[in-house]
């Protein structure tokens, strides 16, 4: 609520004063919107149109909370599973929760690797990522199978090798949508 | 780039408690989810309204998107059917005048057919279309295979309905919300649909891989009789799916049945059709259907249904 105010605070100001030319920082609210927006839309890439009969499609919310992560240690706050699962959990199809659980031990679990790993390049980044992404994979299709067994690994292979080459290209999104946010 | 170090804010109290309390939520959020998926799979309807809201507010996407998809999907065919048109005109002639004459004998079938089960006392009830709609979406990074259709409760539809497109079953509904429900599709591995062999109704069971095909269980375990080409019906029995829609192909044996490929695909099919359930009734309104019949059918038909109808108990 206090974070509210400040920002309400923030642009009033703002619309009284002219635009200074100097000294120039991105609102906080574009700051924060472009991460999160970006990773909620991502979620809703179910809505596009493939009606698969298998798992093909990349779990897209997810990549992008990664590379977020990656670009820029320190976007999320830990807790930022909750929200986020909450809303990919609405759209996924998955057992209701199954996103919260997932999102938010990935987010813990990045908190331990960055403490491993002081420096850090893209490959490196790139087989971090593709360990969660299995991870994620993996406990999604753990989850489901509980509550309807049934479904080998093996189906998840195509969308695993799918969603580790789309990375890089979620990584230059990213970096695209960084730059916007920081534009002054 | 190096992270910054977020554990150790400085010595602001406020900042410490503030870091603390974000990872206490974490953990939280972990364990409640499991919870949540533990409750979800004790009652898999609990979220619906949720997710069924979710739906509403996104379907006219869906709907957008929906003939875009199929538009897509058609492109190859089209091209390939412009190359070939010539020598595919021809062929096909020749398979619509055998065609013809088939039609013809399965006409003379189905009405033997319809006197048969007259004469057993059965009045078949096929599934009454409830609603035509679009599927406008899916669950394609799950391993759960559902879809959304363009229909809800306003339209008719309700949980446990079956879902079919002109070439064959696509699955049940699961839920509704008033303008969209979701379909759990025959490729999911929760649904299990009895089946039978075409050919000479070998009864078995269908269950999804999730992977786009199907398992085919037999459920008299012996010889495996299964042969790649055999078509898999909908056997109608325990109620749920009318008999004899056509669900999928086999393509090849396991040691304890077939995994077969199904035979609509939802995302090729533009229009399905939901279905009211189907349960099978011993006749009780085998006179409205003699009366219905007197006028059409010969005598000894007649004959027959009057036959049946002395025989039914009351």
């Amino acid at each position: 609520m206090i974070r509210l105010t400040n920002w309400w605070d923030q642009w009033r100001t703002a619309r009284k004063t002219p635009r200074s030319r100097l000294d120039r920082a991105p609102s906080k609210f574009r700051l924060n919107a472009f991460p999160w927006g970006s990773v909620m839309l991502a979620s809703m890439a179910t809505l596009l149109p493939v009606i698969a009969s298998a798992p093909v499609m990349p779990p897209i919310g997810f990549m992008l909370l990664l590379a977020w992560h990656m670009l820029r240690p320190g976007t999320w706050p830990v807790w930022a599973g909750l929200p986020l699962g909450l809303f990919d959990d609405l759209f996924s199809g998955q057992p209701f929760g199954s996103a919260m659980a997932l999102y938010s031990l990935a987010l813990l679990l990045l908190e331990v690797a960055d403490k491993r790993f002081m420096w850090r390049d893209f490959w490196q980044d790139w087989i971090l990522a593709s360990l969660f992404i299995g991870g994620f994979l993996l406990g999604g299709l753990a989850i489901a199978n509980w509550a309807a067994d049934n479904a080998h690994a093996i189906v998840l292979l195509p969308q695993f090798i799918l969603s580790v080459s789309l990375y890089p290209v979620i990584v230059r999104v990213v970096s695209w949508l960084d730059r916007k946010r920081l534009y002054r | 780039m190096a992270p910054p170090s977020k554990r150790r804010p400085g010595f602001s109290r406020k900042a410490q408690y503030q870091i603390f309390t974000g990872y206490l939520l974490a953990f939280f959020t972990v364990l409640a989810g499991l919870a949540l998926v533990v409750i979800a799979a004790a009652d898999p309807r609990g979220f619906a309204v949720l997710r069924s809201g979710a739906n509403e507010v996104t379907a006219p996407v869906g709907h957008g998107f929906a003939s875009l998809r199929v538009g897509v999907h058609n492109i190859g065919k089209s091209v390939s059917a412009y190359f070939f048109a010539a020598s595919q005109n021809a062929e096909l002639q020749e398979e619509a005048k055998k065609n013809r004459i088939a039609l013809i004998e399965a006409r003379a079938l189905k009405q033997e057919n319809k006197r048969l089960k007259r004469l057993l006392g059965l009045v078949e009830q096929d599934g009454k279309t409830v609603v035509a709609a679009r599927l406008i979406g899916s669950t394609s990074a799950s391993t759960r295979r559902i879809a959304i259709l363009g229909a809800g409760s306003r339209q008719g539809v309700r949980a446990g309905q079956p879902v079919r497109a002109s070439n064959g079953l696509i699955g049940r509904v699961l839920d509704t919300s008033l303008n969209t429900s979701r379909v759990l599709l025959i490729t999911d591995p929760d649904n299990v649909v009895p089946v039978r062999r075409a050919r000479d109704g070998l009864v078995a069971f269908a269950e999804g891989r999730s992977d786009g095909l199907i398992d085919i269980r037999l459920i008299n375990i012996g010889v495996n009789p299964f042969k790649p080409g055999d078509v898999m019906l909908t056997s109608g029995s325990g109620g749920l799916y009318a008999p004899n829609i056509p669900v999928a192909i086999i393509e090849r044996k396991t040691t304890d049945g077939a995994v077969a490929r199904i035979l609509a695909d939802p995302a090729a099919t533009d229009f399905v059709v939901v279905q009211s359930i189907y349960q099978p009734e011993i006749a009780t309104r085998i006179e409205a259907e003699d009366a219905e019949n007197a006028n059409l059918d010969n005598e000894s038909e007649a004959e027959a249904a009057k036959r049946a109808k002395a025989e039914t108990p009351q």
